[in-house]
């Protein structure tokens, strides 16, 4: 069996609180370099709050990484909160669940995210629509295999919902060869402004201690360790108030720095161990999942239900009634702004993050599984940030935390040598924006890296 | 596309720094360096300061429109260049030649390469390089500090006219302060074996160039820009930590030779070098690795042409020569990627340097 270092030494011992010990230094669980950008995070106090239904949601059939789902139902046809309306094309592939009692009103294509048109179902919800589920049977859990807890994890639509969007159940099941010993439960929530993730620990700590028991069972891991960002002490309390006594899950405090909720940053953080280049995070015995995507397996699995709804952060300058709001699949943009009083005119709409998040290019676009947060943010002054060449002040690499060179990098991409850049790793680069974010030059050296990476998988 | 919504890539918040920022706050930081050497050396030191910065100022703005490039004159790069030049030469060197160092330091030094950036050798010290090959006497001719006419009367050197020698100056400086002999505390003790205390050093009584006798100022600027994170700290450590080492080293070889490693910080133009030079970012290396070892580099190179060369000094070259070889530091010191934990079993990786 792999050990896994630190890691499995530490598990073993009674959390010790940071402050309280000796060389708080050796004993804080983080990464090297990283940025620290301003939290933003003023709707952590704001309890989790129901949206109420849009008069139309619109529902994207690729929601997730993979084969977009198959449709079920056919335009006219009435459908009931929480049926199912589609089914998975595949493995890779997840279902969808009316978020509404309601009538399919088309399926045709609608404007995505980033622009292209994609296929979804409309679905006109009744004004007499309830908040009841009238769809499921609940599951007895404890006799569930492996594969059962599996395929109810695909039958729920769950797909991770820390904005990767990659189907859940594909993720838990370990590759060829490899055992997974430890679960890493996230809930480090480093992007700036978006405190969902935060709300979930706090009101939904029983869904996340059933999701990981749930999740553990499938991907066959010892122990769990659920790694949250030291801004949210309150969270940190709850989850340790809330954890099972046999000590198989963990909750370990990490330093707040970006991007500290990572996949690789988080999984060095809690066990002092580097994914290789080009592994995946199974080959060191780890597997790493949101912390609100075990909530929902927490909820969803034993219920025998589907995704229907997720917790979404509305903030920024422009909302007037910031807040985390539990928003029903297929709400569009412009519903949810209105309702928390956004004005739409002259801000930008980001969807996730600030720091990794993505532009909406139309209030049309709806919140999907994998939307983390809704922020509006007056726009910059077109005259700041004149982009000066590369003054070599050296501040990228000291933040990026995979170790690239991205000045170097970003004086290759300007001259077009994706082959070079490829020698340096450029394959590595999560976009995480910490080098644009420090850039006194204002070189868009994330755009840069994007395009690179997309003309060198052409090749 | 719904109107009135802005379309950005992430991400889309920034920490807020500009070069205009770093760079006017390196000038803020040089301004205190500017009054003392003034209140030091008088209308002579104020006159080259002015001049000099006004040539760089203008010989930019003529190649931005050489080039037709919008002004980079708000980016105060040229400024820098031309305070450093000017505080990096005798106070009393005559303005044509240092109007010939400033458009030099810009034309050869930065426009050549491309303006900001793409520049190799710090301007300034490329500049004070060509006249000090072309000027060797002017650039070697000194005037005393504190002269008591100093407000009142410019040195005879200053209005030299454009192509002429200037005139021998050792009568009016005995003249202006009794005793000045007109040596620098690096020649005092390289020819005649005599050490200047640390004492005078800090009150700026020694014969130096504009600004380099207020060592205390120095680093006291230099530690305002490094708290600020407009100056990378781990250069000036690097440059003056092995410089002082390297002293050491030979002072422990033969006391009676060498002086020690607070006489080798304190005097000449290392300070001004470690913290204003050798810590400008297009020429200096990125990497952490790099930076310390480019920083190493110019401590021991200094210490060497100080004790082996035919110079009294050596700060200028042994910063022009590490920024010559920066990029190169560059390439064998690149960081090692998060996740590269076969390094030793895989095949030789360009990326750290290795030879294919």
């Amino acid at each position: 069996m792999r050990t896994l270092g630190r890691e499995s030494v530490r598990a073993a011992q009674p959390y010790q609180p940071t402050s309280m010990s000796f060389f708080p230094f050796f004993q804080r669980h983080t990464f090297a370099r990283g940025i620290h950008p301003d939290a933003h995070k003023s709707t952590a106090g704001s309890p989790i709050r129901r949206l109420p239904f849009a008069p139309r949601m619109i529902l994207p059939l690729a929601q997730h990484i993979g084969k977009p789902a198959l449709p079920t139902v056919v335009v006219g046809q009435e459908v009931v909160r929480g049926e199912p309306i589609a089914k998975p094309d595949g493995f890779v592939s997840l279902p969808l669940h009316a978020p509404a009692d309601g009538v399919i009103e088309a399926i045709d294509l609608r404007p995505s995210v980033r622009g292209p048109w994609v296929p979804a179902i409309t679905l006109r919800a009744y004004e007499a629509s309830t908040q009841e589920v009238r769809w499921g049977q609940p599951r007895d859990i404890d006799a569930m295999t492996p594969q059962q807890i599996l395929a109810a994890i695909q039958d729920a639509g769950i797909a991770g919902m820390g904005g990767a969007a990659f189907p859940a159940h594909a993720k838990l099941i370990p590759p060829k060869g490899a055992m997974i010993e430890t679960l890493i439960v996230n809930g480090a929530e480093c992007e700036p402004y978006l405190t969902c993730d935060h709300r979930v620990m706090l009101e939904y700590t029983q869904d996340v201690m059933l999701g990981i028991r749930l999740a553990m069972r499938a991907c066959g891991a010892k122990r769990a360790i659920i790694g949250v960002e030291d801004n949210k002490p309150d969270a940190i309390a709850m989850l340790r108030a809330g954890l099972p006594a046999d000590g198989a899950i963990s909750v370990e405090a990490v330093v707040t720095k970006y991007p500290q909720g990572a996949a690789d940053t988080l999984i060095y953080a809690l066990t002092g161990r580097e994914v290789p280049i080009g592994e995946r995070t199974s080959s060191i015995g780890v597997l790493l999942s949101n912390v609100m995507t075990m909530a929902y397996i927490g909820r969803l699995v034993p219920a025998g239900q589907g995704v229907i709804e997720r917790v979404v952060t509305v903030t920024g300058l422009g909302v007037a009634r910031p807040g985390n709001y539990l928003v029903p699949l297929g709400t569009p943009l412009r519903y949810l702004l209105d309702f928390a009083g956004a004005v739409a005119t002259d801000r930008q709409i980001i969807l996730g993050g600030p720091m990794m998040g993505e532009s909406a290019a139309s209030l049309d676009v709806s919140t999907i599984k994998g939307t983390s947060g809704v922020l509006v943010i007056p726009q910059p002054p077109p005259a700041q940030g004149r982009i000066y060449p590369c003054i070599k002040c050296g501040e990228c690499v000291n933040v990026c935390p995979k170790g690239l060179n991205p000045s170097m990098l970003g004086m290759l991409a300007a001259r077009g040598e994706y082959e070079s850049m490829a020698e340096y790793h450029i394959s590595e680069c999560f976009e995480c924006g910490s080098c644009s974010y420090v850039c006194p030059s204002h070189i868009p050296l994330v755009q840069q890296f994007r395009v690179a990476k997309g003309m060198l998988r052409k090749k | 596309m719904t109107p009135g919504i802005e379309l950005r890539t992430s991400p889309h918040v920034v920490k807020g720094n500009s070069v205009e920022k770093i760079m006017f706050h390196v000038v803020l930081a040089l301004l205190p360096i500017v009054v003392f050497s003034v209140w030091q050396y008088g209308v002579s030191a104020l006159a080259s300061l002015v001049t000099i910065s006004l040539v760089c100022i203008g010989s930019e703005r003529l190649f931005n429109r050489l080039s037709d490039q919008t002004s980079t004159l708000s980016d105060w790069s040229a400024t820098i260049t031309g305070l450093l030049l000017a505080l990096s030469l005798p106070p009393a060197f005559p303005l044509w030649m240092g109007a010939v160092a400033g458009f030099v330091a810009i034309a050869l030094g930065k426009a050549l390469f491309g303006g900001i950036g793409y520049n190799v050798m710090n301007p300034a010290l490329v500049g004070r390089a060509f006249v000090q090959a072309a000027f060797p006497v002017a650039i070697t001719t000194w005037i005393p500090a504190f002269a008591p006419n100093r407000f009142n009367e410019f040195a005879p050197t200053t209005f030299t006219m454009p192509l002429m020698m200037p005139p021998d100056i050792s009568v009016w400086a005995k003249q202006a302060l009794d005793g000045f002999t007109g040596a620098t505390p690096l020649a005092i003790w390289k020819f005649d074996n005599v050490l200047a205390t640390p004492a005078d050093f800090l009150s700026g009584s020694v014969t130096a160039s504009t600004g380099e006798t207020s060592a205390i100022l120095i680093l006291l600027c230099g530690i305002y820009l490094a708290a600020r994170k407009f100056l990378d700290w781990r250069i000036p450590v690097a440059v003056l930590g092995s410089a002082a080492l390297t002293a050491l080293a030979f002072q422990i070889i033969d006391p009676n030779r060498y002086p020690d490693p607070l006489f080798v910080l304190l005097s000449g133009g290392l300070m001004l070098g470690a913290v204003f030079m050798a810590t400008d970012m297009s020429t200096s290396p990125v990497t952490p690795k790099g930076v310390w070892i480019y920083g190493a580099l110019i401590g021991v190179v200094t210490v060497m042409i100080r004790y082996f060369g035919g110079l009294t000094e050596g700060v200028m070259y042994a910063i022009l020569i590490a920024n010559a070889l920066a990029p190169l530091i560059d390439q064998v010191t690149q960081p090692r990627v998060f996740g590269q934990i076969k390094i030793k079993q895989a095949k030789p990786d360009p990326a750290r340097g290795d030879k294919t």
